[in-house]
């Protein structure tokens, strides 16, 4: 070929966000020039999205297995053993940069992708969580980009039927060009129904399942891999568009057709579409794939194959049926009013292969696109030059409140702390009839596991603040957090899939943030025996060259024995005793209360030792197995206060708190007058539990705290319609109706008064 | 007795209904497909809630051609029990089975959450169980359960005590400012027809069904079809 050509796709490469070293690349790997549609394969599936290219050399590090993971990362999420021959499967994907540009479908296409992930292996998905990240609400585009986002994940959600029953959302100015949407989807399976993706026994039929493909979404993969900009809404065409009900069917049918038996492997079309399902098909069983491209079922005439393979069309499934089987399983698919036709067969020389009638139209190995053969990067790291000066900021400086009621109040009333009702209303909760703890109950989504005497809890969690301030205590924060919220619902926390969300990786100070969070999950899932079983990497989450956050949001499991044993947050009964597990200390650093109260986002996080966390955990695990308390509240954003007020305001009671008592016998609160009194009553020191219990439970749980060498202490009594909280003084005393008031209309009045 | 629970492409409460019939009250139940055209030997029958046929047009605007249909229909006219939750109820007054109309919520947005609702008229054989003027703790899940009637029509509902279940506050508190969540004509959340064997219902009485899930008031709506029947006063003639 002349040279003429060569640097014509190489320009061709570059358009499409590949660099001249990964042409190179591909040249060597084919031994030739890629045509078009060879190239787009390449650009598609070596795009950072797909390839994980400055990511996938971390991952090692990540604890992966355990005595309930039945398969880590590797296949569309993972699997968890809950017991009675019960699986979950899960797993988080993001949903950034689409719903940066349109969305309402931005957020819907992330909620039918992560939805496929889950039913291609064989599972139900019972239920969706969501972790969000938006600007401020002042905002006018924020605002239409969050009920936006809210109305995709409820429009696409509530059709297909399945329960969107819990998630976390966060408003800082950080991500204002650049909102976070994080869903995560859980399935459950019985063990024997489980099935994998890959394309095995050679000559068995290579079938395209569900709706026609379009001229859609073509190189979204690639979309999400760059950073946006003033001509992102140019890529609008880039993104896909949903139809929940053609994915409500393609849920029956798949079901079906998986629990009868009828399959070898089956694999959903997410990013890169039918590149990525054939090329991962035929990579995990080291076996190659031929298909006649005008067999796929198409929406239109005139799509070229380039298009074909790119097209990010959704709803759609790539199966490979057992031998003789072929006309059943499309019977079931034609039953539900879906396509399904066979388009090739498997091959044993580990080619891709694409034909148009009998010409072919691409020919490539298929490990050479699969992550075998695309390039894996590691930046240079750097620590970032403006973490010396805020984690040395003086908080001495920062002078007292002179209103605490104030403060708490404008604390309850920050989006981030707020009632997210008028999000959670919008989204079907019940549906499927399983939801035990509703959002807004508790500190974690709690559902019974039908047939069975268990329950499954679920939380997401993240805070983006306190990983810009340290990223690797942050990150390693985030999953005790989480793990924390799942264990004061009753449930033992066992596994972790993760959403990593940071800027540009090709920057030394992002990659170092990157890979200290990295280290900071995987420390704390390995003491915490949370094994981290899949998950998603977002990178070049950056505005004109400003990055987010550096926000890692993990998603946990719990698995409740006794599902009749589960704890909400909400006070319950006048004259129950208010205990504080753990130690409170001066960490004011990162906080809520710094960010609300003053303008800061500086100073050093609060210490996380693990080790305390995990006796914290066995410790509220016991008293709640043991039904010795009445409630319990992760501390988190606005501290003790906030924590006690969302309490209140659940039980619809006051509270007397009294932090410095005469006998000065304080274990939780090391010593209350060294303690800056908003620091004593707003800040974020971690690994601490609120509960309430009868009176008469109290030395029971005092001595079972000391057991596991928990710092604990009676802080006051539940009643009257106040909430009142005194050190050496009465700081806070606000009723319970005021609180509820800032607490539950804030987001719903910045909604409105737009 | 046997339930037969319509299936429509984007059902998808067909399996709760299921769940709640025979796992919690033990009947029988069977699920028959959208493009069937006849019953099959059935004592009544649920339109479950869901997107039937994705919503498209309008709630319940295209399932009402389905084929099903008229075998519902059918059943109906001889006096068979037809229930229709949340979708199916907007099914029902598609196809003119109930009168009135079912509109896009007040404030737009779809809305999940627990509602109370007043039993106005108990002497149905969808509340036979149920005390005058008793509260049930039932759930909604809908976008388009805004419930419009003209005022000729709603005379009429009243004049036959058509109007079965209406919204209200916790304690039976009745005000439609503060306990009407999607904006219906006199806070109606419930209708049934002239002659008392067609009910159409926005909440979902089917997740109200076990203690667990934090309401078993939806047992009091199938449970009166049970009983209904059982007694002979469900029976029909076809």
């Amino acid at each position: 070929m002349s040279n003429g050509i060569n640097s014509d796709m190489r320009a061709k490469a570059i358009e499409l966000g590949l660099s001249s070293a990964e042409y190179d690349r591909i040249l060597s790997q084919l031994g030739r020039e890629p045509n078009l549609t060879e190239l787009g394969m390449f650009a598609a599936l070596w795009s950072e999205h797909c390839a994980y290219k400055h990511s996938r050399a971390l991952f090692s590090r990540f604890p992966t297995d355990g005595p309930h993971i039945l398969q880590g990362p590797g296949e569309n999420a993972g699997i968890i053993d809950i017991g009675d021959g019960m699986a979950v499967v899960m797993k988080v994907e993001s949903h950034n940069h689409p719903s940066a540009v349109e969305p309402y479908q931005g957020a819907a296409t992330g909620i039918g992708g992560i939805l496929r992930d889950i039913f291609t292996m064989g599972a139900r998905p019972v239920a969706c969580l969501n972790s969000l990240r938006f600007g401020s609400l002042a905002d006018d585009r924020t605002r239409y980009l969050f009920s936006g986002v809210v109305s995709g994940i409820a429009g696409y959600g509530n059709c297909v039927g399945v329960p969107t029953v819990g998630g976390e959302i966060q408003f800082d100015e950080s991500y204002t060009g650049n909102p976070l949407v994080n869903v995560m989807c859980v399935g459950l399976a019985r063990q024997e129904d489980i099935i994998t993706a890959s394309a095995s026994g050679v000559g068995n039929a290579v079938m395209v399942a569900g709706a026609k493909t379009g001229r859609d979404g073509i190189l979204g993969a690639s979309f999400a891999s760059g950073e946006l900009n003033e001509k992102s809404e140019e890529k609008r065409p880039a993104i896909q568009v949903g139809d929940p009900f053609t994915e409500k069917l393609l849920i029956e049918a798949t079901l079906e057709v998986i629990k009868e038996k009828l399959l070898v492997g089956i694999q959903d079309m997410g990013a890169a579409g039918l590149t990525s399902s054939a090329c991962e098909m035929a990579a995990r069983a080291e076996t190659g794939i031929e298909m006649d491209l005008l067999k796929v079922p198409r929406r239109e005439e005139g799509i070229t194959p380039y298009e074909m393979m790119l097209s990010e069309s959704q709803e759609r499934m790539l199966l490979v049926p057992k031998p003789g089987y072929e006309e059943a399983v499309a019977a079931i698919y034609r039953r539900w009013g879906l396509d399904c036709n066979i388009v090739g067969s498997v091959t044993a020389d580990g080619m891709l292969r694409l034909y148009e009638r009998s010409q072919m139209v691409a020919e490539v190995p298929a490990w050479s696109l699969s992550t075998k053969g695309a390039p894996k990067y590691v930046t240079e790291s750097a620590k970032p030059a403006y973490l010396e000066e805020l984690n040395s900021f003086d908080l001495s400086t920062v002078a007292l409140p002179t209103d605490y009621d104030d403060c708490l109040l404008k604390l309850l009333a920050s989006p981030g702390i707020a009632s997210k009702e008028w999000v959670y209303r919008q989204y079907d909760h019940m549906i499927q009839n399983n939801t035990v703890l509703v959002p807004g109950r508790a500190d974690a989504a709690v559902l019974r596991v039908k047939d069975t005497a268990k329950g499954i809890a679920f939380s997401m969690d993240g805070n983006g603040r306190l990983c810009y301030l340290d990223p690797y205590t942050g990150a390693a924060a985030a999953v005790a957090e989480a793990a924390r919220n799942v264990a004061c619902t009753g449930a033992k926390p066992v596994a972790v899939t993760d959403g990593l969300n940071y800027g540009n990786p090709e920057k030394s100070d992002v990659y170092w943030q990157f890979a200290r969070g990295v280290d900071g999950i995987a420390d704390a899932c390995r003491e915490l025996e949370t094994p981290v079983v899949g998950g998603n990497v977002s990178f070049y989450n950056e505005t004109n060259g400003q990055p987010i956050y550096p926000t890692p949001i993990i998603g946990m499991l719990g698995i409740i024995n006794d599902i009749s044993k589960t704890c909400d947050y909400a006070f319950k009964e006048a004259g129950h005793s208010v205990i504080l597990l753990g130690e409170t200390r001066e960490e004011l650093g990162a906080s809520e209360y710094l960010k609300v109260c003053a303008g800061l986002v500086a100073g050093k996080v609060p210490e996380l030792d693990l080790k305390t966390e995990k006796r914290l955990i066995r410790l509220i695990l016991e008293l709640i197995d043991r039904k010795l308390i009445a409630s319990a509240h992760d501390l988190s954003e606005g501290g003790l206060a906030v924590a006690a007020a969302e309490c209140c305001i659940a039980g619809g009671i006051g509270a007397v708190l009294q932090l410095i008592q005469s006998d000065s016998a304080i274990g939780a609160i090391s010593d209350p007058n060294a303690i800056r009194p908003d620091a004593l009553l707003f800040g974020e020191s971690q690994s601490r539990i609120l509960i309430s219990a009868p009176p008469e439970a109290v030395p029971a749980i005092l001595e079972t705290a000391g057991r596991y060498n928990i710092s604990a202490a009676a802080i006051g009594t539940v009643g009257g319609s106040n909430l009142q909280i005194a050190a050496s003084r009465v700081y806070v005393d606000v009723p319970v109706r005021e609180m509820e008031q800032r607490w539950k209309n804030s987001i719903a009045s910045c909604m409105t008064a737009q | 007795m046997r339930f037969g629970i319509v299936v429509f492409p984007g059902s998808n409460c067909d399996d709760d209904c299921r769940y709640a019939l025979e796992d919690v009250l033990h009947q029988e139940t069977v699920y028959i497909w959208h493009n069937e055209h006849e019953l099959q030997k059935i004592d009544a029958i649920v339109l479950p809630g869901g997107f039937s046929y994705g919503d498209y047009l309008r709630p319940g605007a295209i399932a009402r051609f389905s084929p099903i249909m008229e075998a519902v229909r059918r059943f109906a006219e001889s006096g068979g029990p037809v229930i229709g939750i949340c979708n199916g109820f907007q099914i029902l007054t598609e196809s003119g089975l109930l009168p009135g109309a079912l509109r896009r919520n007040e404030r737009i947005s779809f809305i999940c959450n627990d509602t109370f609702l007043k039993v106005r008229n108990n002497n149905t054989i969808f509340t036979n169980t149920c005390t005058p003027d008793q509260v049930l703790k039932i759930p909604i899940a809908h976008m388009d359960g805004n419930y419009y009637i003209d005022p000729a029509g709603l005379e009429r509902l009243r004049s036959y005590g058509g109007i079965v279940l209406s919204y209200c506050g916790p304690s039976g508190e009745e005000s439609l400012s503060e306990y009407n969540p999607n904006g219906s004509v006199a806070g109606i959340a419930g209708i049934v027809n002239e002659a008392g064997n067609v009910f159409g219902l926005m909440p979902h009485p089917e997740r109200a069904c076990e203690s667990i899930l934090g309401s078993e008031d939806g047992n009091f709506i199938f449970g009166s079809i049970i009983k209904a029947l059982e007694s002979g006063s469900g029976r029909w003639t076809a």
